[in-house]
């Protein structure tokens, strides 16, 4: 379960910001995560509340966005249907992935002095 | 007020807009500047365990002149498949990640440090036998090349979409197995082409030697651009040094 490396490497992440800002406390995480992006946001919360007790966020919930994966034609923008070959239905060139990757810290709320 | 989840504390909001992973980021390009440099093609290669990629490895060995190949191996718990590979004439380094289910860019960092890699044409990355995590983490390779055996069924490209819209090509190992399984490989081939936007397919056995020939002319493929640029670099243009820590 790589969520545990990710919910580390977001403690890493929010700790280095909250100490730029001499904050006291941590409020909020908000993250936003891709549907394939690899990441299971069940498994992340999970993760999250195992890691966190003890810790500058013991009291911030992890707020997760979930992101669909969409699909887009470079050329005209055509997607291809769910589960269909990824080229576009209109004039067949690969579709590229235009959302659904995110694995993103969006936003931290600080207590700041 | 959160307006995704609700919770109504009263603080400062800080924008951060930042992949999580960032860090991570930052060291796979540090380790692809390395590759650049000393003009190495690196491969992440990717699949489940016992799908074969330590097999493909040893059959790519007898295509290739002594000194041209290496790998680093990762492997949770043992130093089995560097101590097969170095066997097969391809130097080896194991990384034991413990209960790490996938390498990051930190450990092959760490490995290119303690290993004899510059002089090579290729270096294989074995990751960890996992189908999930470790398409999430860049480690600097110029391709990841996800092995899918025959027998693990047509479906996985479907279960496991990420590690298959992450692939620059699928070998389809063991094929020489086909005749004693129910399987039908065209239609593993439609389900990739469904995740992965640029589906590149060969289907080998390494213990047959079937398809490796194609998959020896991609590998080859894959220095050609590299052999054109650095013949076009013109002299005094070489790519800048850089500096960072050393690990001990």
């Amino acid at each position: 379960m790589h969520e545990y490396s990710i919910v580390s490497a977001l403690y890493d992440r929010i700790v280095a910001e909250a100490g730029a800002r001499q904050a006291t406390a941590v409020h909020a995480v908000h993250v936003r995560i891709g549907a394939v992006s690899g990441v299971e946001p069940g498994l992340l919360q999970t993760a999250y509340t195992l890691f966190t007790p003890g810790t500058l966020c013991e009291h911030a919930p992890l707020c997760i966005e979930e992101v669909e994966a969409r699909w887009a034609c470079p050329a005209c923008g055509g997607a291809p249907a769910k589960g269909a070959r990824l080229v576009c239905p209109s004039c067949g060139a690969p579709v590229r992935l235009a959302s659904g990757d995110e694995i993103d810290l969006v936003r931290i709320e600080l207590e700041v002095p | 007020m959160c307006d995704v989840c609700g919770c109504g504390d009263k603080s400062v909001p800080v924008d951060v807009h930042d992949r999580i992973l960032s860090v991570n980021d930052q060291q796979a390009a540090h380790n692809r500047s390395h590759f650049a440099q000393s003009d190495v093609v690196a491969i992440n290669v990717m699949g489940s365990p016992g799908a074969g990629k330590t097999a493909v490895l040893e059959a790519t060995a007898r295509h290739f002149g002594a000194g041209r190949l290496g790998a680093l191996a990762g492997d949770l718990a043992t130093e089995n498949d560097a101590t097969r590979l170095q066997a097969a004439g391809i130097p080896s380094l194991s990384i034991t990640t413990g209960s790490a289910c996938h390498l990051d860019a930190e450990m092959v960092h760490h490995a290119l440090h303690h290993f004899p890699w510059t002089g090579l044409d290729y270096l294989f990355i074995e990751n960890v036998g996992n189908l999930v995590c470790p398409a999430v983490y860049d480690l600097g390779q110029a391709a990841n090349v996800v092995l899918l055996a025959a027998h693990e069924g047509e479906d996985k490209p479907l279960k496991y979409p990420v590690m298959f819209r992450k692939a620059d090509l699928v070998l389809i190992t063991k094929i020489d197995l086909v005749p004693y399984l129910d399987i039908d490989l065209d239609l593993i081939e439609r389900n990739i082409g469904t995740v992965m936007p640029h589906p590149e397919v060969f289907r080998v056995s390494a213990k047959t030697g079937e398809g490796i020939d194609r998959w020896v002319a991609w590998l080859e493929a894959r220095r050609a651009p590299a052999e054109a640029s650095r013949r076009a670099v013109p002299a005094g243009s070489a790519p800048q040094p850089h500096h960072h820590h050393h690990h001990g």
